[in-house]
């Protein structure tokens, strides 16, 4: 029962932080269905961090750099998204594809030449972490408390405080939802996608690298981060675009995904004799009727998906 | 000395390739008075407007503020000069509330945080100062467009502008609202506020402005002082010829029933109740009937069930003898029924195509424009766009290839107009066609509406402008909560009684 609450607690920071990342990007106006990609970028950030950082370094410091590391890295990243889209009005969907398609092949690429490197006989794209990750990680009891399930309780009231309580928030929004009169009340549509879209780069790098420190102490970047970025998109509409809403639909979410790890666990849920890769569907299968459901009555950002263009009335 | 004008455009140029949008233009805005801008569709004062906010930077000529010379290279720049506009499409965000959309670029903050209880104090002050009447809290999406417009005079007020311009302000609002609006602008500038009112209906300026400037084709044409002048003479400014307000036609001559529309019902896509109930009545060719009513009594789905976009819940129609009760849109329209429709853009046109494509909507597949092998033959396409365009004297930046998005609404309409009268059709529906044209435009469609019905056409007009209703048609019918409630002889009746029906406090029963 712990471990269900502990696994439903991690997965549900992981798909928070992203999805406030992609409400950031929306609301400017902007669709990021590059947030898969950018998880990758980021998990691959804070692991290149946390394998170079020497043994022995203190613990905050370990937490501190490789947070900076994946922040510094989806940043960098969902800047393509930025450039592309907003500068040069390129399809957003397509290039968050590409996005998709570009971090998982670009990280394994770079994670095997590292390794191989090091190693002429190791041709792998794994990354391991065993020692560093423990600085994540506190127990209590038996139940493995992870700081991420802090950063992302702070990060979702940092979220509702600056959309709802600030300037920035209120400009942000009103240019995903008519960049037009934003535009006509002297502001900048153009600064503020860019920082829709950043912010979405640095909590999606954030939740790349919480996502791969969840479970194991090593990650084979072949195999990207499962779908989660696009888990996290479906949050984000199930929320709404709203924060605590997302916040209710993240918890709902990673309980779905923590079964699949501890439904051996329970009895009754063995007696079922239902085979585990029904347990591995069920967040996707989930998400699926969800939508299916909620998303006829489901308000997006009026703007999103539509390149600014000053002669639009 | 100081200056006795608020803002001066003097002698401004401004040439677009091939066309030169203002020539010569001088604007001069008194403080503390009501001056109207007055022009047909593209007489350039949109142009004119959009130099002075800084859009477009004039080749030549000048701008004064308070009588020192001022440079506006953007909307910013304007906006520090205290000069603020209410769009003819407003600038809000729907989702926002009325008081974030006032401050919105504005905000007042404290330590980055905003600030709305002394922003919400001033708001209300201004509304109250200047009795504009918004609940600060309210949804954008929910309120009227009356309120909306209110938010966005606040906005500007909220900004302290000092020149306050409305663009075309009434031609979303009920008469109701438009009266009120004209009391709003009268108290803002008994209170020093200067206002430029762009407008293209003279009763409306007549009755407002102190002041009238007039441009035509892109000239400027004089200034007059409203009380010294009348609106014939203002029309014949603005037009370059006297405009007939009354229709010239000979008495009709009704020859077979064209269309026979019996027991009608459509249900309402808003609410529960049917929208039209079972409504009977018959069009004959070479008669103009016109379907009157205030806005929202069944009117639009009565058309939408005549032209197809809706299915009938129950009854029959014939056209010209046929069945076509379920006959598809396609099979309406090249069975001799065109459609000239209430919401252009929504069932009009298509904005992202070229005009000529637009033109040619409903026609496409036929040999003259596609080939046996199915592909669009596109000499023949140009040549029928250019015949209308000229015939029509639609007006577009590139002719043929200009994207109907970027036209202005007026030729735009003459657009939908041209293609639905030139397929020479026996059944005319047209709703609204006058929706947003200047005078000359809604006289010469007026002309072809007659012309229609003395070649020998049906012609169902639906109409909301009484001026219309009064004028054109040969028969009226009232239609009230989705019933017709009334017929009655245009040359018979007055505007009071067919008031009365609209109302919806008179009624006959009136049986096809």
């Amino acid at each position: 029962m712990l471990l269900l609450l502990q696994y439903t607690l991690i997965f549900a920071s992981v798909l928070l932080l992203v999805a406030l990342g992609g409400c950031f990007s929306e609301h400017s106006g902007v669709i990021n269905l590059g947030l898969e990609g950018i998880m990758v970028i980021g998990a691959l950030g804070g692991a290149l961090m946390m394998r170079w950082l020497p043994a022995g370094t203190s613990a905050l410091v370990v937490v501190l750099l490789t947070l900076l590391a994946a922040i510094v890295f989806g940043v960098v990243y969902s800047s393509l998204l930025a450039v592309a889209c907003i500068n040069f009005k390129a399809d957003q969907t397509i290039v968050g594809t590409a996005l998709n398609l570009l971090g998982t092949a670009g990280a394994t690429v770079l994670v095997k030449a590292i390794n191989t490197a090091a190693n002429p006989n190791d041709h792998s794209a794994t990354i391991q972490y065993i020692e560093q990750k423990k600085a994540f990680i506190h127990y209590f009891g038996s139940f493995e408390f992870n700081w991420f399930m802090v950063i992302a309780v702070v990060i979702l009231v940092l979220a509702w405080v600056t959309l709802y309580k600030t300037k920035f928030g209120l400009r942000l929004m009103a240019c995903g939802e008519h960049p037009q009169a934003a535009a006509s009340v002297g502001i900048s549509v153009f600064k503020m996608r860019w920082s829709g879209v950043l912010i979405s780069g640095a909590l999606g790098g954030l939740g790349g690298i919480c996502y791969i420190l969840a479970g194991v102490s090593q990650w084979q970047f072949e195999y990207g981060v499962a779908g989660f970025g696009f888990l996290a998109l479906a949050v984000m509409i199930f929320g709404q675009w709203k924060p605590w809403r997302i916040g209710m639909a993240a918890l709902l979410f990673g309980f779905f995904r923590a079964l699949s790890n501890v439904y051996s666990g329970f009895d009754f849920l063995t007696a079922l004799n239902i085979p585990g890769t029904v347990y591995n569907m069920l967040p996707y299968i989930v998400s699926l009727i969800v939508l299916a459901l909620t998303s006829k009555k489901s308000r997006a950002p009026k703007a999103e998906g539509i390149p600014y263009d000053k002669g639009m009335r | 000395m100081e200056s006795p004008y608020a803002i001066e455009m003097l002698h401004i140029t401004k040439k677009f390739p091939g066309i030169i949008a203002n020539d010569d233009i001088t604007l001069q805005l008194k403080k503390g008075e009501i001056h109207a801008l007055l022009g047909e569709n593209g007489a350039g004062k949109s142009t004119l407007m959009s130099v002075l906010f800084g859009l477009y930077q004039a080749e030549e000529g000048i701008i004064k503020k308070d009588g020192v010379e001022v440079k506006i290279n953007d909307p910013n720049d304007a906006n520090d000069l205290g000069i603020g506009m209410v769009h003819q499409h407003f600038k809000l965000v729907e989702c926002f509330s009325v008081l974030d959309n006032i401050i919105l670029g504005v905000e007042p903050t404290k330590n980055g945080f905003l600030q709305k209880k002394e922003a919400r104090e001033k708001v209300l002050a201004l509304s109250e100062k200047y009795g504009l009447q918004v609940d600060p809290d309210a949804i954008i999406e929910d309120i009227t467009v009356g309120m909306q417009q209110r938010t966005e005079i606040l906005k500007m007020l909220y900004r302290d502008n000092e020149i306050l311009i409305f663009d075309e302000p009434t031609a979303v609002l009920t008469p109701q609202e438009i009266d009120e609006l004209m009391q709003i602008m009268r108290n803002l500038a008994a209170e020093g506020k200067s206002i430029l009112f762009i407008s293209h209906k003279l009763a409306e300026i007549m009755a407002v402005a102190d002041r009238c400037t007039v441009l035509r084709k892109g000239k400027y044409i004089g200034t007059v002082e409203t009380k010294n002048t009348t609106m014939e003479q203002l029309s014949a400014m603005m037009v370059g010829r006297n405009v007939n307000f009354h229709v010239d036609k000979q008495p009709s001559h009704p020859g077979e029933v064209i269309l026979d529309v019996e027991h009608m019902t459509v249900a309402s896509k808003v609410h529960k109740k049917d929208a039209v109930k079972d409504v009977s009545f018959k069009v004959r060719a070479g008669e103009i009937v016109c379907i009157a009513g205030i806005d929202g009594n069944g009117q639009t789905e009565l058309v939408y069930g005549l032209s197809g976009l809706e299915p009938l819940k129950s009854g029959k129609l014939t056209f010209k003898g046929q069945d076509i009760t379920k006959a598809s849109i396609r099979k309406r329209s090249t069975s001799g029924m065109s459609h000239i429709p209430e919401d252009r853009h929504k069932h009009g046109l298509v904005l992202d195509y070229p005009l000529e494509y637009n033109l040619i909507l409903q026609r496409y597949f036929e040999r003259e424009f596609t080939s046996a092998a199915g592909f669009l033959k596109r000499k023949p396409i140009r040549e029928y766009a250019n015949r209308l365009i000229e015939e029509y004297d639609v007006r577009s930046g590139q002719g043929a290839i200009t994207p109907a998005r970027s036209m202005s609404g007026g030729n735009q309409q003459k657009a939908i107009i041209a293609r639905e009268i030139d397929k020479n059709p026996d059944l005319l529906l047209a709703v609204q066609p006058t929706r947003g044209l200047d005078v000359g435009a809604i006289e010469s469609v007026h002309k072809q509406l007659v012309a229609q019905r003395d070649a020998g056409k049906a012609v169902l007009l639906v109409s909301l402008e009484l001026d219309e209703v009064m004028d054109v048609p040969d028969r009226i019918l009232v239609m009230y909560e989705g019933e017709i409630v009334g017929e009655l002889d245009p040359k018979k009746t007055t505007q009071e009684e067919l008031g009365l029906y609209m109302a919806g406090a008179k009624r006959d029963e009136v049986k096809a």
